[in-house]
């Protein structure tokens, strides 16, 4: 499973998930989603460092962020 | 398989459905937030949320907690005689400032005169939202609305209501903070004030107030960020953040 997964039917395209994630490392979708807006999506898993800002600024709780459990 | 641990999901104090507001509002984060205050207090059973007529409206459909719906600005009224009935309650209004600082403007300030044991969620997009977006009390100076087409001017409309100001005047209000939603950093202090509220109020101390500046992308007619924006740098100016009154108990 992805570090950050996206309700893709709720999400309303507003992109401030985007506009401060500190890794840069998500986008909008090019497709739509039956709400007529293009989701947010994580492109760079690389990069991503679970930090959750992205869940944290969703207006509509969209977003569930996981991390790699240590040992 | 890699073992994974969750590091944010949803609240449970929030019902699993979507949400009417509009992309980059900012009353979502704070519905949020308040979910999250209340499940990390425990105190999903005992709770009673208070809602607005306004873009707050359907609070009680969107908390996964007990809800009323009142008339339009009486929401203070109405937490007041709940939280008298049933005082070990966690007991909060939602409302906006169309409805709480223009129609519910007795109510608000007579709940905190009288030291009632509850508390205010407030949120200030400077107009009025569901409806199209009109003068509020709280509209900036110059700023156009649907019923200020050429901006406020003070000799027809006056001046913005600071409402924590006035509010932390009183001997009655315990705590009283502004805060903002804009970027990450000013979202964790929000909910660090909302948690504070709710506190003051568990602990008995007396009436609290949580003002939260919030974006209006629609009616502002901005994007969702650039909206973000406007708040840091012009509604700041004229609604300063901070606490305005911390009680003893929960500094």
């Amino acid at each position: 499973m992805a570090k950050v997964s996206f309700l893709e039917e709720r999400c309303k395209g507003c992109g401030l998930c985007i506009a401060f994630c500190p890794k840069n490392c998500l986008a909008l979708a090019g497709h739509l989603n039956t709400q007529g807006y293009h989701p947010a999506t994580l492109v760079d898993e690389g990069s991503c460092i679970s930090c959750a800002i992205c869940a944290r600024m969703c207006p509509d709780v969209v977003i569930e962020v996981e991390k790699e459990a240590r040992r | 398989m890699t073992e994974t641990v969750k590091v944010y999901s949803r609240p449970k104090t929030l019902i699993d459905r979507p949400w009417h507001f509009c992309p980059g509002c900012h009353h979502g984060i704070a519905h949020r937030l308040c979910a999250e205050v209340i499940e990390e207090m425990g105190l999903q059973e005992n709770t009673v949320g208070v809602g607005s007529v306004g873009c707050g409206v359907f609070s009680y459909e969107y908390f996964n907690f007990d809800g009323i719906g009142p008339s339009h600005g009486r929401a203070p009224a109405v937490a007041t005689g709940v939280k008298r009935v049933l005082p070990d309650r966690l007991v909060f209004t939602y409302q906006g400032d169309g409805d709480l600082a223009a129609i519910g403007t007795t109510e608000m300030v007579h709940a905190a005169v009288r030291g009632e044991k509850i508390t205010i969620v407030f949120i200030n997009n400077t107009l009025y939202g569901m409806t199209g977006g009109q003068l509020a009390p709280t509209t900036l100076m110059g700023q156009v609305t649907t019923t200020s087409p050429y901006g406020r001017e003070a000799k027809q409309a006056g001046y913005p209501m600071r409402v924590c100001e006035m509010i932390s005047t009183l001997e009655g209000a315990a705590y009283v903070a502004r805060v903002a939603l804009f970027n990450p950093a000013q979202v964790a202090k929000a909910k660090k004030s909302i948690r504070r509220a709710f506190e003051t109020q568990m602990q008995g101390i007396g009436f609290s107030m949580v003002e939260i500046l919030s974006a209006c992308p629609t009616n502002w007619g901005m994007a969702p960020l650039e909206a973000c924006k406007h708040v840091e740098n012009n509604l700041t100016s004229v609604y300063p953040l901070g606490e305005f009154k911390v009680p003893e108990g929960v500094k």
